[in-house]
């Protein structure tokens, strides 16, 4: 073992790829191109995204703006002409408002609370269970069975409950203006004990390993380690239960707002939408629920998909 | 002349992978005489274990064999129907894995698999079967066969459970056994019965033996004839001893050239280092280490008092300032244990750890000494280097971290320097380590601990996880960089060969005790304890060949 020469097994040739060519021949893109249901269920939610977000400028009505509104014009049905000669493509509601422009601005309240609840979630149960998993004993047991107890109730009850005490906190004249965030504390506290657990096995994973240990050998502050060592390795599945907790999010939220717990109706989520709605089923008026439930539906099946995709995608055994 | 048993003809086996192919074995022909034991050895990658997988018929989509013959007994096997191809398996070709607690399975007896094996492929009443399991089981030395017979997989050591395995694998009286990687997983003096057993046994029943392995060694002491693989091909066949001793191809010659050997040939590193010297640099005193056994809830309902284990148990010695110290011993020794109280990682239970004077576990001030002065090198440089980060990033850590760099364009300097240092390029900092083989992987390793500026490294197996001509660039590697350092090495490692040529005194690990100290060449050349006379005696090697 003496002859032999000091280069390196294999010359690493420093090529200059672009992110974008990169990103193209990764694995995860590959495995989206080969299925059809992913792109489909990308193409839809991106498609309601848009809607949502740019609801303002797409939709044909303002539906919260009283002066535009003819209680003349209520239940039209879908694609015929109103009494005062305005079209609505999904019909209107009982006030005359657009159903069409109700949905999008629904889905724009949904979707906002969808999102930073699992926002919320997301970073408590991480937080939590990076501290749980990395440096266990008491830590460990105490935020363990915490989630564990939280978990035995089903989330839509604690976040009832959690409303219902926000409810009996916050003053009767701040109430309308608090009650989407107190929706969005409620949703996020019901739900992160998902990712404290999923974060804490993978954490328990990622802290035997060696390049933790060389961390730990330099006296690197534990909270650092977990921040800039262990965070970025436990990150994938986040992502996957991140997704499929939108879904969740985005379906409880219309739950606590069908209940009439969640949103105000001057600014009405899907939710409440298709509250308003089940009232006219029986009267033939059925588009008023029909088309925000459809929407509702669609958004939470395709971000599902997306969800399931991204745990497929993510996992190598899968591929 | 004899018909071979096994003969593959231009066999070429490929994966097509997403748009591309891979070819892992590229038109390889040998033949396997009645009763020969032939070598399949190369470095990871090179094919070998797809060629047996190949002749077994069980290779993964999306691989195929895309080409090629291979004949049993002059019978084609390779294009039949897979429910043929299953008879042929456990009845003409038995198999013998790597890791013996997988082949098993944990929840029927050994008796209960070894008679299902051979009532499947022989004609034999339950009671004649459960004789034969028993009479195979004692063949391959398993004392008391016949009360053992009825326990389950777990209760059986590794070399224990090998054992069953070839036992199960001769069974059926097969024509050929196809041994991968069969004691890669087993200490050595383990490994050696095991390679005994394997060697008799295939003899006593006129079996002819596909042995694949990376270890030389292992070659050297069993086989008769040799296939040296390298990348999917054939690059020599001959004899043991014909290619150990005068090997023709350069691949192999350098592939021969760097496998360490326990004989002595060394050339630099003269024996010095008195056993126990209070000027040394490093000096460990009356080490001990104790783990509480069985923390469970219920262990602590039943019992007063918990087990205690003792991993390490008075360990003292002293390393020179300069020198290399080799710390040997088997699985379970405790030597990774003695690794982990020294750089900080486990405290200890009793015990004094000096580095240049400085007690590294004397509170705040003696942790402080240790990050300067303590490094480690760890043994998997696919775990110990974070995946999600850049390698600039990951050697600058130890710098960053004790404040000896900080502004960025001197840390980026010192970063490129170590890179030099470790012969790799500057120019690959921005990459992330996913992107190195890994011997280079290993490299950014030494160029972490390196930064910090230590003076002493403690190695934990630095090399048992690269292949031979990796691992001896490696070793050069370190030397290099001891001499231009200065720096004091601890190194462990199961592994003689690489303890000799590194180290100027050793240490031997029996048990969590320190069975033998001393200067290199006294220690392996008259080695006073059993232990140590044994574990040479066991060790293959390629200077022991035929």
């Amino acid at each position: 073992m003496t002859d032999l020469p000091h280069s390196p097994e294999q010359p690493v040739v420093a090529a200059k790829v672009s992110r974008w060519k990169m990103f193209l021949a990764s694995d995860i893109f590959w495995s989206y191109r080969r299925s059809p249901v992913t792109i489909l269920a990308s193409i839809i939610a991106l498609i309601l995204v848009l809607m949502a977000v740019f609801a303002p400028l797409l939709a044909p009505y303002d539906p919260f703006n009283p002066a535009t509104l003819n209680l003349m014009d209520g239940m039209t049905a879908p694609n015929t002409e109103s009494y005062t000669g305005k079209y609505f493509a999904f019909g209107s509601d009982n006030q005359g408002r657009d159903v069409l422009s109700s949905i999008m601005y629904g889905s724009r309240v949904s979707l906002f609370v969808g999102f930073a609840a699992t926002m919320f979630a997301m970073v408590m149960g991480v937080g939590l269970g990076l501290v749980a998993g990395y440096f266990g004993g008491l830590w460990d047991a105490f935020i363990m069975r915490v989630a564990d107890v939280q978990l035995s109730f089903p989330a839509i009850l604690i976040a009832l409950l959690i409303f219902g005490v926000a409810r009996g906190v916050i003053p009767a004249n701040q109430q309308e203006g608090a009650a989407i965030w107190v929706l969005i504390f409620a949703i996020g506290l019901a739900n992160w004990a998902q990712f404290a657990r999923t974060v804490r096995g993978a954490t328990m994973v990622e802290r035997q390993k060696d390049y933790v240990a060389a961390a730990r050998i330099l006296g690197v502050n534990p909270f650092l380690i977990l921040l800039r060592h262990v965070l970025p390795n436990v990150l994938g599945p986040v992502l996957v239960i991140g997704t499929i907790g939108l879904a969740l999010a985005i379906i409880e939220e219309a739950t606590l707002s069908y209940l009439g717990v969640g949103v105000p109706p001057t600014q009405p989520s899907l939710g409440t939408l298709i509250r308003i709605g089940q009232q006219f089923l029986f009267s033939g008026e059925w588009w008023i629920l029909l088309f925000p439930a459809i929407t509702l539906i669609l958004l939470a099946l395709s971000v599902n998909l997306l969800g399931d995709w991204l745990r497929d995608a993510l996992n190598p055994k899968l591929r | 002349m004899t018909e071979p048993v096994l003969s593959v003809k231009n066999l070429i086996v490929d994966f097509p992978f997403h748009n591309t192919n891979f070819r892992a074995v590229n038109d390889i022909s040998f033949d396997i005489m009645p009763g020969e034991v032939v070598g399949v050895v190369g470095e990871s990658g090179a094919g070998k274990s797809m060629t047996g997988s190949a002749v077994i018929g069980l290779i993964e989509r999306p691989g195929r064999i895309t080409s090629g013959e291979i004949l049993l007994k002059g019978q084609r096997i390779d294009n039949l129907p897979e429910a043929d191809r299953a008879k042929l398996r456990g009845k003409r070709i038995g198999m013998v894995f790597q890791d013996p607690l997988t082949s098993l399975n944990p929840l029927y007896t050994i008796g209960r698999q070894l008679i299902e094996t051979i009532r499947t492929h022989l004609p034999l009443s339950e009671e004649q079967a459960r004789q034969r399991a028993i009479d195979l089981l004692t063949e391959a030395g398993i004392p008391k066969a016949a009360d053992r017979i009825d326990a389950y997989p777990h209760q059986f050591s590794g070399g224990m459970r090998q054992r069953v395995v070839i036992a199960l694998a001769i069974a059926a009286g097969p024509e050929l056994i196809i041994a991968d990687e069969p004691t890669s997983a087993l200490d050595v003096s383990v490994q050696a019965q095991i390679i005994k057993v394997l060697k008799e046994l295939c003899s006593n029943h006129g079996a002819a033996v596909m042995l694949i392995t990376h270890d030389m060694g292992v070659i050297a002491q069993t086989a008769d004839r040799m296939v040296v693989m390298h990348q999917g091909k054939i690059v020599e066949t001959g004899t043991v001893g014909d290619i150990i001793r005068r090997p023709r191809e350069p691949y192999t010659v350098k592939l021969i050239n760097s496998i360490p050997t326990i004989a002595s040939d060394r050339s630099g590193a003269p024996a010095s280092a008195p056993a126990n010297d209070d000027g040394a640099f490093v000096q460990i005193k009356g080490l001990v280490r104790d783990f509480e056994l069985g923390g469970g809830s219920f262990t602590k309902v039943f019992k007063s008092k918990t087990e205690i284990f003792r991993a390490v148990s008075d360990v003292s010695f002293s390393i020179q300032k300069g020198k290399t110290y080799g710390l040997v011993g088997e699985s379970g020794s405790g030597k990774s244990t003695c690794a982990k109280m020294i750089v900080g990682l486990i405290r200890p239970t009793e015990g004094k750890i000096l580095v240049d004077g400085h007690d590294v576990w004397a509170g705040g001030a003696g942790e402080r000494e240790r990050r300067k002065r303590v490094q480690m090198i760890f043994q998997d440089p696919y775990a110990s280097l974070n995946p999600r980060w850049r390698v600039a990033d990951i050697i600058a850590e130890p710098m960053r971290t004790l404040g000896i760099a900080t502004n960025k364009g001197e840390v980026e300097g010192r970063v490129a320097d170590l890179l030099n240092k470790v012969r790799l390029d500057p120019s690959v900092m921005r990459k992330f380590p996913h992107e190195f083989s890994g011997g280079q992987r290993q490299r950014i390793a030494i160029a972490r601990a390196l930064s910090s500026q230590p003076e002493f490294i403690v190695c934990d197996e630095p090399t048992s996880a690269l292949d031979v001509s990796v691992q001896a660039q490696v070793l050069d590697l370190m030397r290099a960089l001891q001499d231009e350092f200065g720096l004091t090495y601890l190194l462990i490692s199961h592994n003689l060969a690489v303890v000799r040529q590194m180290s100027s005194a050793v240490g031997v690990l029996h048990n969590g005790v320190l069975v033998e100290s001393g200067p290199t060449d006294d220690i392996f050349d008259n080695p006073q304890a059993d232990y140590t006379r044994m574990l040479l005696d066991a060790v293959p090697d390629i200077s022991k060949v035929a």
